[in-house]
């Protein structure tokens, strides 16, 4: 049965997987929190948008390190019993992932340079513009951070899907490869010697 | 769907339930959170749809104080505003100023004499990139207490039946001071003689972290010339931007910038009630303009005055329209640059 499951030493890296979870919550927090604030006009609006432009940036700069973790100690393979097309939906998906985790932010950051708004951090400070002031860039840049987000929110979906999937039909240690914390009673290895 | 033979297909199908479940739980949550379930809910869409004319809004303008012209100058700070406010441009110094003139209403082909209620957005910069944001209109208190009640007002003036708006008047007591002084008030025909009021509260903190709540006036230079309504209606359609641009040519246009302090008690969230007339107000500086020019070639057509736009040692209070506005403001400012085609066509052809 080892060729239908991942082997029990083979998961991502302590590191990858603290981070994967710091940022499942950030992400998450984030989709809720954008559509959430343009949906209100109630003073929950401001605190909405006061944590949503510094998030992102967190966000991205997390997004950064985790690239570079994930250039270093790679991915563990996934279960040679896996059919073709699942292991090409997993590898598109990550990269999907790492494409709208760097590119939601910045896209963010751009608008607000479009519109003139200070993209601002905390107390007074802001980040500088990154694009030039521009009503029409303004707005290619709002639409595609709105339907990418929004694109971004159903691949989570996708993924959340797959990881339950994986853990609780197919049981091949792919979801155990992230999971947090030590191996519990559904351990690769265990599952592997049933 | 492939399975595993190791898998007994009876726990399969309770798990596949159990997926479907819980991604159905996580993407009902969003779509509450979005307002897609929530029918009711006051939008920035819905309301900034509210303000839209019977024949639909002017693409590519704003959708409120829809005609003005920008202006730009500067603002003389004279040091007295750093007792209540940390604020960079409150220190002695001049900074840069870019405004925006206007008359209420969706309308940017309002004749001025139609429409009684005028505005200044302003943007002061400080030489870090802080900026000071706000949006100011002519009088004295606002028609509503709350956004909700802004929102109904819009849409009873909008029914067409005046009976819905002698309903809505009758159920907010307040609005019968803005429309007593809509009627009462002397006019001018002139912006530079005209005293605009912030009516929001906001938040100063001062550099020792005392934080105080306030609000803020402009108070002309020039002196108010009072003129009759009749005699307004016949001037010509533009007669504010003539007036303001013929002004120009002969010196700056100066308002002083007054922030009165709210004592314990005051009606602080609440724009529908002045505060005492005893209350400490400090001249901050002076509001210099001394250049116009016509919104579609003007810098102030792309920025939004967003009063939450604030620097460090200005805040928010208790005062919920900032909050509200703020977030309508973005909407109108999404929705007009998305139409930027159609605003240039359009000014391009009237003139």
């Amino acid at each position: 049965m080892s060729g239908t499951t991942i082997a029990g030493a083979a998961r991502f890296t302590p590191a990858q997987r603290a981070l994967h979870w710091a940022m499942a919550l950030c992400i998450l927090a984030m989709l809720f929190i954008g559509v959430g604030m343009v949906s209100t006009i109630r003073p929950i609006y401001l605190v909405m948008v006061a944590i949503h432009r510094p998030l992102g940036i967190a966000i991205l700069v997390l997004a950064l390190v985790r690239l570079l973790l994930r250039w270093r100690h790679g991915a563990p393979p996934l279960p040679a019993g896996m059919p073709e097309a699942m292991k090409l939906a997993a590898r598109l998906s990550h990269y999907a992932f790492y494409a709208l985790m760097l590119a939601l932010p910045l896209l963010g950051w751009a608008m607000l340079s479009a519109a003139g708004y200070p993209a601002t951090m905390v107390g007074g400070w802001a980040l500088p513009p990154i694009m030039p002031r521009s009503a029409t860039l303004h707005s290619v840049l709002w639409g595609a951070h709105h339907y990418l987000a929004l694109a971004f929110f159903a691949l989570i979906l996708l993924h959340f899907a797959a990881a339950l999937y994986h853990a609780l039909v197919r049981r091949d240690g792919v979801f155990e490869a992230m999971a947090p914390g030590g191996l519990p009673g559904h351990a690769p290895g265990r599952v592997a010697a049933e | 769907m492939p399975q595993p033979s190791r898998s007994p297909p009876r726990s399969a199908l309770g798990s596949l339930v159990l997926i479907a479940a819980l991604v159905g739980v996580v993407g009902a949550a969003f779509a509450y959170t979005a307002g897609w379930l929530a029918p009711g809910r006051l939008t920035p869409d819905r309301l900034v749809d509210s303000l839209a004319p019977p024949g639909g809004p002017a693409l590519g303008f704003r959708r409120n104080h829809a005609k003005g012209i920008c202006v730009t100058g500067r603002f003389e700070a004279n040091g007295a505003g750093a007792a209540l406010s940390r604020a960079p441009m409150l220190a002695q110094g001049s900074f840069p100023v870019l405004g925006r003139l206007n008359i209420a209403g969706p309308n940017p082909a309002s004749p001025d004499a139609s429409v009684p209620v005028r505005g200044f957005g302003w943007r002061i910069a400080a030489p870090d990139g802080q900026e000071w944001r706000s949006a100011m209109i002519d009088p004295p208190v606002f028609p509503v207490a709350t956004p909700e009640d802004f929102y109904a007002l819009q849409q009873a003036a909008g029914s067409g039946r005046p009976e819905r708006m002698q309903e809505f008047a009758a159920a907010h007591p307040s609005f019968g001071a803005f429309v007593n002084w809509i009627r009462t008030a002397p006019k001018t025909a002139s912006w530079a003689e005209t005293r605009f009021n912030g009516l929001n509260s906001f938040t100063f903190t001062d550099a020792g972290g005392t934080a105080r709540v306030v609000r803020w006036s402009l108070i002309p230079a020039a002196a108010p010339v009072p003129v009759t309504a009749e005699q307004l209606g016949q001037r010509g359609p533009d007669f504010l931007r003539q007036d303001i641009v013929e002004r120009l040519r002969t010196g700056p246009v100066r308002w002083t910038l007054a922030v009165t302090v709210a004592e314990p008690g005051d009606p602080t969230a609440d724009p529908t009630k002045p505060w005492p007339a005893e209350r400490r107000t400090v001249e901050v500086g002076t509001l210099v303009i001394d250049a116009a020019q016509p919104e579609p070639e003007g810098a102030c057509r792309d920025l939004n005055f967003d009063p939450a736009v604030l620097p460090d040692g200005m805040g928010t209070s208790d005062d919920p329209f900032p909050a509200a506005r703020s977030s309508a403001y973005a909407k109108s400012y999404d929705r007009r640059t998305a139409e930027v085609e159609e605003y240039r066509r359009a000014t391009g052809g009237g003139r």
